[in-house]
């Protein structure tokens, strides 16, 4: 909530934020362990990188012609269930305070108000002003920090001398050289952390003309290409509408899509099918899909019968557009494929159309499944197939979980 | 008496080419290019059916939304999304903020006139995506859906129609598939768009972004 730490710990833990928080909380009851902590990791943990987002909406956000999408209620919630936490903290360390577990009562309340103070000034110098102070290497916060360091160190020193021959020399010079390494830290620390920054800042850098260099070279292998291609059909219709359409698929898949499915699933080799006989046979194919599969031989077979079907609308129908639409359950994986052109007469099928049995019928029913066809003069066709899934397929909404990486 | 209709969106090539598809079977009585002018003109002309751009100029169609609610709440102009982006954070983003339908910008000239008529009647306009988009959001909870007034599921029945339209049925052939009027699947359908607004689930936003990242 005030430095996002614990939500950027439990991204990166991959747990639910309250549980960083109240692991904060009860670190706080030892001695303030977990106040501490928190400021460290706020000073030290690198600042999130934005969701990985696809480059038109990143662009359209950017640009402000989108508003950013929030959950407007959890930030309510959010906010309510970090005060509890604090209040029940709070709670605690006054009860413990009260038994005589905690701090003894003379300290208690000096190192609350340092640490509330402390806390302040870090809030306070967040960022510009902190990296002033910590990384400058001239103008007067650099000559106060050189002063101050300088300060520390000869005091050691001084520390050092007068006590040497003393009792606890030890002791002594443990804190000494405690006090040394913090002056050094304060003289050698800018130069090492300019030094990082200047390494993650070029890689950076590095990155992003990366990544120029793709969208540049995405743009000439596909937009480019397919200009071309339109240019030289221009005198076919049939074929620049199609290429038009392929590319504007694959330019809004490669802008807003989501990551494509991956070629070993059921929805990836269904969308690549769509694709072809899109291309082939010049008519449009719509694939909408809920969950996924992963492919093995019944799948396969699956998604030949499915080919077939659309293979089928494609040519014969004389429909412009086919509807594919799969859902995968725990139990079941499901395909259908229609379309809302001439449509047959199932009864004559028989003779003429032995693509339609051996190749969708009798191929689902050799891996344990079952297509239906149902079509009509003037109501199109509509191929079902159906595959009980042995290993269980993934639901839709565990999909989406178990694959982010 | 033909529809009223404002168009919104920042390419006047589009929007001369959707003044010339719709071909004078609805009347265009104004056009915007971004969010200050979309919001001026549809306050001025008072549209039966607002055609809104999701990427505008200076937040987005849902600032659009969210502004022309808020200005007038008692409005009944319609909003109905029309973008290209395919993302479900757009779609979902789009129809939370409170339009009655999304179609995709490759809609052709009669669709989009079907789409028009429904969303001015106060039907919702599922193409077979959005359907999809829905089916896969509220998912996880669909085995006890029994009680009608639950915001975060759906009904048997709202599935089996959801499923219908994300196979590429018609509103009509949905109803003759399942034995009911095309009114009763309207019903569904309207009531399926109350819950994707009305859903407190924060899972339903999260589910739209998560897509991303799969």
């Amino acid at each position: 909530m005030i430095g996002g730490v614990a939500q950027g710990l439990a991204d990166h833990l991959g747990v639910p934020v309250i549980w960083v928080r109240v692991a904060f909380v009860i670190a706080t009851w030892l001695n303030f362990a977990g106040i501490i902590a928190y400021a460290v990791f706020w000073r030290l943990l690198p600042i999130a990188e934005a969701a990985p987002t696809s480059p038109g909406l990143a662009a359209a956000t950017r640009r402000g012609l989108r508003t950013s999408q929030q959950a407007n209620g959890t930030a309510v919630l959010d906010g309510l269930q970090t005060a509890a936490l604090l209040a029940f903290g709070g709670g605690v360390i006054l009860l413990m305070n009260v038994l005589g577990w905690g701090l003894g009562g003379p300290l208690f309340v000096p190192i609350l108000a340092a640490v509330a103070g402390i806390a302040l000034i870090w809030r306070q110098a967040d960022d510009a002003r902190w990296s002033r102070w910590v990384v400058g290497t001239s103008g007067w916060e650099a000559i106060t920090r050189l002063a101050l360091g300088g300060l520390l160190l000869a005091l050691a020193l001084a520390y050092f001398v007068a006590r040497s021959g003393g009792v606890a020399v030890a002791a002594d010079v443990a804190s000494a050289i405690a006090v040394a390494i913090v002056g050094l830290a304060l003289l050698l620390g800018p130069w090492i952390y300019r030094l990082t920054s200047d390494l993650t800042a070029e890689r950076r850098e590095r990155i992003r003309s990366q990544e120029r260099a793709d969208v540049a070279a995405h743009l000439h292998d596909s937009v480019l290409q397919t200009l071309a291609l339109l240019q030289k059909n221009a005198a076919d219709p049939a074929a620049v509408a199609t290429l038009a359409r392929r590319q504007e698929r694959e330019l809004r898949d490669w802008l807003y899509g989501e990551a494509a499915p991956r070629e070993d699933s059921l929805r990836g080799a269904l969308s690549a099918d769509a694709l072809d006989i899109e291309t082939m046979h010049q008519v449009a194919i719509e694939v909408v899909g809920v969950g996924d599969t992963a492919m093995d031989d019944d799948v396969r077979a699956m998604c030949l019968a499915a080919r077939e079907a659309m293979a089928n609308a494609a040519k014969h129908s004389g429909a412009g557009r086919v509807d594919v639409y799969t859902e995968v359950s725990a139990t079941a994986a499901e395909v259908f494929v229609r379309d809302r052109g001439a449509g047959f007469d199932l009864s004559g099928v028989a003779a003429d159309r032995m693509g339609v049995r051996g190749s969708i019928v009798d191929r689902m029913r050799r891996h344990g499944g079952t297509a239906t066809v149902r079509s009509g003069p003037d109501e199109g066709t509509e191929v079902r197939l159906n595959l009980p899934l042995r290993s269980g397929g993934s639901a839709a909404t565990t999909v989406t979980n178990k694959e982010t990486p | 008496m033909s529809l009223r209709v404002v168009i919104v969106d920042d390419h006047a090539m589009f929007r001369t080419g959707v003044r010339a598809e719709l071909g004078g079977r609805v009347e265009v009585v104004a056009e915007a290019e971004d969010v200050a002018s979309a919001v001026a003109a549809i306050s001025t002309a008072d549209p039966d059916v607002v055609l809104l751009d999701v990427h505008l100029p200076g937040g987005g169609g849902v600032e659009v939304i969210r502004l022309v609610h808020a200005r007038r709440p008692d409005a009944q102009t319609k909003f109905l999304a029309l973008s290209v982006s395919d993302a479900a954070e757009d779609v979902i983003g789009v129809i939370r903020a409170g339009a009655r339908g999304y179609v995709t910008k490759n809609i052709t000239g009669h669709e989009l006139l079907n789409a028009i008529g429904r969303v001015a009647a106060g039907d919702a306009v599922f193409s077979p995506r959005l359907a999809g988009f829905v089916l896969d959001a509220f998912a996880g909870t669909i085995e006890v859906a029994q009680v009608d007034e639950d915001l975060d599921r759906l009904t048997v029945r709202e599935r089996e129609v959801m499923r219908l339209i994300a196979r590429g049925y018609a509103y009509k052939e949905v109803a003759k598939e399942l034995f009911i009027s095309v009114k009763t699947v309207e019903t569904h359908v309207s009531s399926v768009l109350r819950k994707l607004q009305l859903s407190s689930r924060h899972e339903l936003t999260r589910w739209a972004n998560d897509r991303r990242l799969i």
